[in-house]
């Protein structure tokens, strides 16, 4: 099916079931510890042996020489696989940076460099310390600060320039002219990377845990230089990803190599303190933002400019990328710069760009609307912009962004706020209230899906997408259940497999909006496959409901119709370019009330509220979830996680979850969200866009404005640690 | 300011062990295990009596996932920092990575797999799927593990660091239950959700009682 035009009304439009809250089908087999996650299918191979991975402890350099003889003699060891005995493998995709496994080159500290294959978890980790291994080391740079000291000033090649920012500028009646810093984040998902492999006449399954089967798939066939369909990956259950298992990474590799050695199904998991260094991570930037304005708070010149680090050849974070499409304006400059370092390898995570870009920008607006003596919402109101600001030709598909900020403030209570920074007090409390804009782009792209209508009239639906806590498989059911008027209970849904059509696969907040599309274009197939039946020449004079076909006078069950075998059809979506003439995005607006301890400096959030612009919700039980654990992860890029640098070695020292600190329960307050009742007939058939990554945008920023509020203490760099606020804190 | 002083007294078992280092062959001799490598223990898991042969080394999370196969409770950092592991030990919740499986001969461990199946959920995992108190499902078994473990200790009168008044029956308030709970970590954010999920059980409790 092409989607070449937006979509006129549809039966999504009077749905019975998209849009309507409903708990997650996969949720019994969660409660219960019944799904199966990668490293626990013991029922997929016989003889299961485990690997455990032998990192690098240096962050560049050869390795010159590795002894694994201790090794291979000690207890319960099968064999050990070398990075030196592999030699060097292709880079998996264009997408990574660093190779995962092969040859002597160390990219970056804990690169995987050996596997250790036992019997036992206990015998292989235990034989994994006996390897020793010899290193020829590279001084390497790993100081982002020096790095900007000297690219700051470098505005030579811009990744966009409208008018004449530096004259509007300086003509501008009020001007700001701030730094913001961002540190590294770590996706630090629940379930470590793992996987189990396994060879049968030369072709290899891999069970794993993936976001992006497909892209996993055409990895491991460039990485190990063999036909992709000599391989199968399977991937039903995800423990969270948030884009650290958006590629393949080295568990795989390790499990594949390992298994294909010993001839044996060989599992990996990558132990907890490994994750952070061997896998991906959010580049920590530097960002400067000058915004000019008149007095009335319009914009009339905005600067973004921002530098992060990557290995050679990366590209670093997007810090500035929202700032190209958020805010109006007539005199723009946008710059990026790269820092080329031999950390671990910089990468998506979670809303990569406008997470960190708005934790500047936010608070850069916050500024901007204390100078100009105008509230907040008000000053992003006046600023919003119905057109790209670079190219006021092209318009945005459907925008809601001052209705985001006009209901949630009505629903916050955003008029009885502390207006007088230190101004409001609730016992040992100051409190403290803050808001901030969130943007985020609202991509599609082609997805695959099989349909098989049974003698039962179930209906199967099969794909390749995957649900990574997103809810996945409790939106393909609706949809085909709506598509195909039969009740929820009544579709089975099977994802993750590289056997099914190829998806959208989870990632950039395009999952839901493609794989729902596409799942709707497979049953679109089986209708007109059924109309071919009942020697109907227009489908759409067909209606389904109650597990039936309606033809006129004519009723038929959808059971009867498999009653000879089963029907299968298969089709995909594709998206053309009609969407991407327009800005298809997402929007909302976060508000946060906290207090700060007047003697401790503690800082303790009251309550969150985000209002959200994403068009169709197709269940606004797991959509709420995305939003509220998106809000959870910006608390946490406000007040805690940061991955710090050694700027010596060259690493991420606090590399395991008690160094790496993420919120907790204790850390989160009541949280509201609100969707605004809109669709995007231009975005998909079901009008409908992704909000796992909108949720996260932006809240790190109000959490600083209310900070800021609470205390009239300003803190531009995150985490706001006590470090950096607590001797700027009112006499008490 | 100064710290209190402490005396250091080196532990006898201490010196000896760095003293062998000086002996000649002493690596060799480290390297050698001391007494036998496994261990025969007899666990009873959700009420069934199980004889393992396990590595002395192998955590009761590994025996349950590895041995029994009874993987529901989950390995997230295999070092007592996330709380994905919690079942109970003795009606006890216990990070299991951190418990090896040698300790626990006698002992009654309980899953999540013991709490409830899909197809008969015990009210608190019925709960976690009508409040959506999870997203990727990897933290759920250890969370609920705990959830039920939390109001067993705040009807038992166990204060925590939040508990006011140690004279007075403890309610399971908001932040009791955030408190007790923090050692649960849920990466997807399902916190407010799983609150909702608690209270509404601890709620379905009182309302036992006082019937």
């Amino acid at each position: 099916m092409q989607f070449n035009q937006p979509a006129g009304d549809n039966l999504f439009d009077n749905a019975r079931l998209i849009g309507r809250p409903t708990p997650r089908i996969d949720g019994p087999l969660k409660v219960s510890g019944q799904a199966p996650y990668a490293y626990e299918r013991h029922d997929a191979a016989e003889g299961q042996l485990v690997g455990y991975p032998v990192v690098s402890t240096i962050a560049q350099g050869r390795i010159t020489g590795m002894d694994t003889s201790a090794a291979e003699a000690a207890p319960g060891v099968i064999g050990v696989v070398t990075t030196l005995e592999v030699g060097e493998m292709p880079t998996p995709s264009g997408m990574h940076t660093a190779p995962l496994f092969g040859g002597a080159e160390v990219w970056h500290y804990h690169q995987a460099i050996a596997v250790v294959v036992a019997e036992s978890f206990e015998q292989a980790r235990a034989a994994a310390a006996l390897v020793k291994v010899d290193y020829d080391v590279t001084k390497g740079s790993f100081d982002l600060e020096a790095v900007w000291q000297q690219k700051k000033d470098d505005n030579s090649e811009p990744v966009a320039r409208v008018g004449d920012f530096e004259t509007a500028y300086q003509a501008a009646e009020v001007t700001l002219d701030q730094e913001y810093r961002t540190p590294s984040h770590s996706h630090a998902m629940m379930e470590p990377h793992a996987s189990i492999a396994e060879w049968q006449d030369g072709k290899l399954t891999v069970w794993t845990s993936n976001q992006m089967i497909e892209w996993g798939r055409q990895s491991l066939a460039t990485t190990l230089e063999m036909d992709a369909d000599d391989i199968r990956v399977d991937s039903p259950y995800i423990g969270g990803g948030f884009g650290a298992k958006l590629f393949l990474r080295a568990d795989a590799v390790m499990a594949a190599l390992a298994a294909r050695k010993l001839q044996r199904a060989v599992k990996v998991m990558l132990p907890r303190p490994m994750v952070m260094n061997n896998t991906t991570h959010r580049a920590s930037t530097i960002q400067r933002i000058r915004i000019g304005a008149q007095a009335d708070g319009k914009i009339t010149a905005i600067a973004h400019e921002a530098i992060s680090h990557t290995l050679p050849g990366g590209s670093g974070e997007d810090a500035v990328d929202q700032t190209r499409k958020f805010y109006a304006g007539d005199n723009r400059l946008i710059v990026k710069h790269l820092a080329e370092m031999h950390l671990p390898e910089a990468n998506a995570m979670r809303a990569p760009g406008e997470a960190s870009g708005l934790m500047a920008l936010e608070i850069a607006m916050d500024e901007m609307a204390e100078k100009l003596g105008m509230d907040p919402v008000e000053f992003r109101t006046v600023n919003d912009t119905q057109v790209d600001p670079e190219n006021p030709d092209r318009t945005f598909s459907d925008r809601h962004f001052v209705e985001c900020l006009r209901q949630g403030a009505e629903a916050f209570g955003w008029v009885s706020r502390n207006t007088t920074p230190g101004g409001m007090r609730d016992g040992q409390w100051l409190i403290g209230h803050g808001v901030a804009g969130a943007y985020r782009g609202g991509p599609a792209t082609t997805s695959g899906a099989r349909v098989r209508l049974q003698d039962t009239g179930r209906i199967i639906v099969e794909t390749d997408m995957t649900d990574i806590g997103t809810g996945s498989y409790t939106i393909l059911a609706q949809t085909v259940a709506e598509t195909m008027g039969v009740d929820l209970d009544a579709v089975e849904v099977r994802l993750g497999d590289s056997d099914f059509p190829v998806s959208a696969g989870s990632g950039g907040q395009w999952g839901a909006a493609s794989s729902t599309a596409g799942a709707y274009a497979a049953c679109i197939a089986l209708r007109e496959q059924i109309a071919e039946r009942l020697r109907v020449n227009d489908p759409e004079t067909l209606s389904f409901a109650n597990g039936a076909v309606n033809a006129g006078e004519k009723q038929v069950t959808l059971a009867s119709l498999a009653a000879d075998g089963e029907l299968v059809a298969e089709d995909s979506i594709s998206f053309g370019d009609f969407r991407d003439e327009q800005v298809v995005s997402t929007f909302a607006a976060h508000f946060v009330e906290l207090g700060v301890h007047v003697g401790t400096g503690e800082i303790r959030l009251r309550r969150m509220l985000a209002a959200c612009d994403a068009g169709r919700i197709l269940n606004p039980v797991t959509a709420r979830s995305q939003v509220i654990g998106g809000m959870v992860m910006g608390v946490g890029a406000a007040m805690m996680e940061e991955m710090a640098i050694d700027t010596g070695r060259g690493y991420f020292p606090a590399h395991d979850l008690a160094g790496y600190e993420v919120p907790v329960h204790m850390d989160i307050p009541s949280q509201e969200v609100i969707f605004l009742d809109t669709v995007d007939p231009a975005s998909s058939p079901l009008k409908a866009k992704g909000v796992g990554e909108l949720g996260l945008c932006g809240v790190a920023a109000a959490v600083a404005n209310a900070v800021y509020n609470a205390t009239g203490v300003r803190v531009r760099s995150y985490p706001m640690t006590l470090d950096k606020y607590l001797d700027q804190l009112p006499a008490v | 300011m100064s710290s209190p002083s402490k005396a250091f007294e080196p532990r006898r078992r201490t010196l000896l062990a760095g003293n062998t280092d000086l002996e000649p062959g002493a690596a060799q001799r480290t390297a050698a295990p001391v007494g036998p490598e496994t261990t025969t223990i007899t666990v009873t898991v959700n009420g069934t009596e199980q004889e393992l042969t396990v590595d002395n080394r192998t955590t009761l999370l590994d025996a349950l996932r590895e041995h029994l196969q009874l993987t529901g409770t989950k390995k997230g950092c295999d070092h007592g920092q996330c709380g994905a592991c919690t079942c109970t030990v003795n009606g006890a919740r216990i990070n299991s990575c951190l418990s090896l499986a040698v300790m626990h001969d006698g002992d009654a461990v309980q899953t999540i797999e013991g709490i409830g199946m899909p197809e008969a959920l015990d009210p608190m995992q019925a709960a976690f799927v009508e409040h959506d108190g999870f997203q990727c499902g990897y933290c759920t078994p250890g969370q609920i593990c705990s959830a039920k473990a939390v109001l067993e200790e705040i009807a038992a009168g166990v204060p925590s660091h939040v508990t006011g008044d140690l004279t007075t029956r403890i309610e399971a308030t908001e932040a009791e239950i955030r408190e007790r709970m923090s050692g649960n970590i849920c990466r997807c954010g399902a916190y407010s959700n799983i609150l909702a999920a608690i209270t509404e059980v601890a709620e379905q409790q009182a309302q036992g009682d006082r019937a």
